[in-house]
């Protein structure tokens, strides 16, 4: 047996040494092409690395699923939400004329919409799917301006990277990369089935993702920060949700 | 080394390895990541145990069924007064990086096997062991929980070989395939791979049963293990040796 254990050892170690140095080229090449997701350290950092480098290798520039109007859902179902305070009151007792969409970050032109103003970008609706992690779906019309309009309007520098969102609830955020925010269903949204966005499902602005699952679908948008760099956001994980173990990724 | 002191039969048969190391290494990855699996996947379950057929589904329309068992959600009609804790976070995250690991071992397994005549040599039937009364004297056999025959610790008898084909080529694809179908990104990507199925509900439905089903494969796995010989089996499928009745001695 010995007679076959040196030569074991030793293609083991060639086989060893090939997809230490292979893994090694990948991470190197991964990360210069955008295929790790902020949230890729942990146990759970290789699972999510892979989705989305496979995601974004194999479907960049796939479009959400779009369904006839008979097939919109009655009712769709909005989420449990918290107490949005007085303040939201007050603002949805004015008809949300007093909202503001600040737009801020890697831009040529720092900005700041009424809702008004998104509405006046060129409209554009889908008939998508939200989905949620939980389990339950539903199909809906949006309506709203498409993100990468809005990111043209204030000049979005090309090295920018990202898209942070914040919302008007405490401690909500997320962002998504360039592919997504491009993307021409990613919609900062105000309407729903033909309606203004009703207040459980977001209004009076709504990011709008399709590719991806209903949590990064934040309600009641107040910002757009454009970034090349998450590290200043949170703990730099992308999200507040990846900071509570939430995919920041979340198309799978 | 003890093995000297055998027969030149039992040296060359102990040689003889019973399982393959790609066959045991990919049987055992296979195993953590499958228990991972089924706890993430059931935590995944508790937050919505109701299941629907077609694109669409929640709350507020009726399920093609629920199971009755507590939710994580306030939001889920359960009938139960309390809320289980939300673990989704990492069910979710263990889930997909599980999948990854069975499927990243499956295909090393399947295309070694293609490759190797593992398939076609140890586990596609002989054409006699089909016919009606070989099956059933097998499953006679099964039925009345006798141990293997002496022979078949070295093969495998139809039996087996259908119920490991079965899964391979059958319950695995298709509890990949559904698992995919669910996700937004593969959905926008290849839309058909959710439309044959009926929809990304019908897909979550059918994955819930393939699941099922893998879990009663391992439970009957587990028992025929047990019956065969819980220690000689677990040996054989960590060292590879098979024991034969003089090396037990």
């Amino acid at each position: 047996m010995s007679k076959f254990s040196r030569r074991q050892l030793f293609t083991t170690g060639l086989y060893m040494a090939g997809g230490a140095s292979g893994l090694a080229a990948a991470t190197v090449l991964a990360r210069r092409y955008g295929l790790v997701p902020p949230d890729c350290g942990g146990i759970y950092g290789p699972g999510e690395t892979l989705s989305y480098a496979a995601h974004r290798l194999l479907a960049r520039d796939s479009l959400a699923r779009e369904f006839p109007r008979g097939m919109i859902s009655n009712p769709p179902f909005p989420n449990q939400a918290d107490p949005l305070g007085k303040e939201f009151e007050r603002l949805r007792d004015g008809g949300f004329s007093g909202w503001r969409l600040a737009v801020d970050g890697m831009v040529a032109r720092s900005a700041s919409f009424s809702v008004a103003d998104v509405q006046g970008f060129p409209q554009h609706s889908q008939i998508t799917q939200l989905q949620c992690e939980e389990g339950w779906s539903y199909i809906a019309e949006w309506t709203g301006a498409r993100l990468s309009h809005i990111l043209d309007v204030v000049g979005a520098l090309p090295r920018a990277r990202y898209v942070v969102y914040n919302s008007f609830e405490r401690d909500t955020w997320d962002s998504i990369d360039m592919a997504d925010a491009r993307h021409p269903q990613t919609f900062i949204a105000y309407a729903m089935n033909g309606e203004e966005l009703p207040v459980k499902h977001g209004g009076p602005l709504r990011m709008r993702l399709p590719r991806q699952m209903g949590y990064k679908n934040i309600k009641y948008i107040t910002r757009l920060t454009v970034t090349d760099s998450l590290k200043g956001f949170g703990k730099g994980m992308g999200s507040v949700g990846a900071e509570y173990g939430y995919a920041w990724y979340a198309g799978i | 080394m003890k093995q000297t002191k055998l027969t030149s039969y039992v040296t060359l048969t102990a040689l003889h390895s019973r399982h393959s190391a790609l066959v045991r290494v990919t049987h055992w990855i296979t195993v953590f990541a499958f228990l991972a699996l089924l706890i993430s996947g059931v935590e995944i379950l508790i937050s919505h145990p109701r299941f629907y057929w077609g694109e669409t589904g929640s709350s507020l329309t009726p399920p093609l069924f629920q199971l009755p068992i507590p939710s994580s959600r306030a939001t889920v009609p359960t009938g139960y007064k309390y809320v289980l804790p939300d673990q989704n976070g990492w069910s979710r995250a263990l889930h997909f990086e599980a999948a990854w690991l069975a499927v990243l071992a499956g295909l090393l397994y399947v295309v070694w096997g293609l490759f190797r005549g593992h398939f076609r040599r140890n586990l596609v039937p002989a054409g006699p062991d089909l016919s009606a009364a070989s099956l059933w004297r097998v499953i006679a056999q099964h039925l009345r929980l006798q141990p293997a025959r002496e022979d078949d610790r070295w093969s495998y008898n139809v039996l087996q070989r259908l119920t490991y084909l079965s899964v391979i080529f059958i319950l695995f694809p298709l509890v990949i395939w559904t698992g995919l179908a669910m996700s937004p990104g593969i959905a926008s990507a290849i839309p058909a791979a959710v439309s044959v199925l009926g929809g990304q509900q019908s897909a979550r439905t059918i994955h819930f049963f393939i699941s099922i089903l893998l879990v009663l494969f391992v439970v009957v796995h587990i028992m025929m293990v047990c019956i065969g010989g819980f220690g000689k089996r677990m040996r054989a499928m960590i060292t590879g040796r098979a024991a034969t009745g003089k090396e037990q001695e």
